[in-house]
């Protein structure tokens, strides 16, 4: 495979892993943290330590690293807009499951994300296009 | 005005932790060995790098303002609403991290945000 195919390759796989681990990462905390008080430390550490909550933490550990092994090779500016795509991920989900009003004004917006993303992901991940 | 506060902190450190994780990833270079014990050794290799345990700090306070955030407001408001860091983090890859953000990558950038801005309604 030649260099260029192969940083393609593992790019969209990275970016498949930080998109679906931050959007499940972040619906799990949003599930526990949800209708609770923290007003308390002996309360804010049971929040942490609620099943919802620690999945999330996990998911979001493997978010961190994953992205941190895309920033070795793409760059912020296009890491940032392609995995925008978790907002999009959070927006449906928010809606679907945690029962949140999506009005048109946010599926406007979710078109436009996807817009974005999909003009920045036909580029190449490395600015400098010598890959 | 709580959550407000919440957001910007979020916004403020989420900003400056991705700007020291790219930096420091791009200085440490390509990871390519993904086996367990190529982990480990990259790992082992970026828990030295005094940025990005600033990075990870900043990540930690962006995280517990977060969670505090979703208390008190919608996820699909949480979410879309700190995407506010993009634009900061695409004028900071120019400018800190001399990235050759093209055209389309600020096209890209703006659609994105407008599209954030119009979740967050």
């Amino acid at each position: 495979m030649n260099p260029d195919a192969r940083i393609r390759w593992k790019t969209r796989v990275f970016t498949l892993i930080v998109v679906v681990s931050n959007a499940l990462g972040n619906f799990a905390l949003a599930s526990g943290m949800r209708h609770r008080s923290t007003d308390s430390v002996r309360e804010y550490l049971a929040a942490i330590f609620s099943p919802w909550v620690i999945v999330g933490i996990v998911l979001l550990i493997l978010w961190l690293l994953s992205r941190m092994a895309l920033l070795s090779w793409a760059d912020l500016s296009y890491v940032l807009p392609i995995t925008s795509l978790g907002y999009v991920a959070n927006a449906l989900m928010g809606r679907l499951f945690l029962n949140e009003q999506v009005t048109p004004a946010r599926w406007a917006g979710t078109l436009l994300i996807v817009a974005g993303t999909v003009f920045v992901g036909i580029g190449s991940p490395h600015g400098k296009g010598d890959l | 005005m709580k959550s407000w506060t919440l957001l910007a902190l979020m916004v403020g450190s989420t900003v400056m932790g991705d700007v020291l994780q790219s930096m420091e990833m791009k200085r440490h270079g390509e990871i390519r060995e993904f086996h367990p014990r190529g982990i480990g050794r990259a790992l082992a290799a970026l828990a030295r790098k005094k940025f990005l345990i600033l990075a990870i700090f900043c990540m930690a306070v962006s995280f517990f303002a977060f969670m505090t955030l979703l208390e008190s407001t919608d996820l699909s408001f949480a979410v879309p609403a700190s995407a506010a860091t993009l634009v900061f983090e695409t004028i900071l890859a120019r400018m800190v991290l001399n990235e050759r953000v093209d055209s389309r990558r600020w096209v890209g950038a703006c659609l994105v945000a407008c599209g954030v801005v119009l979740l967050a309604q």
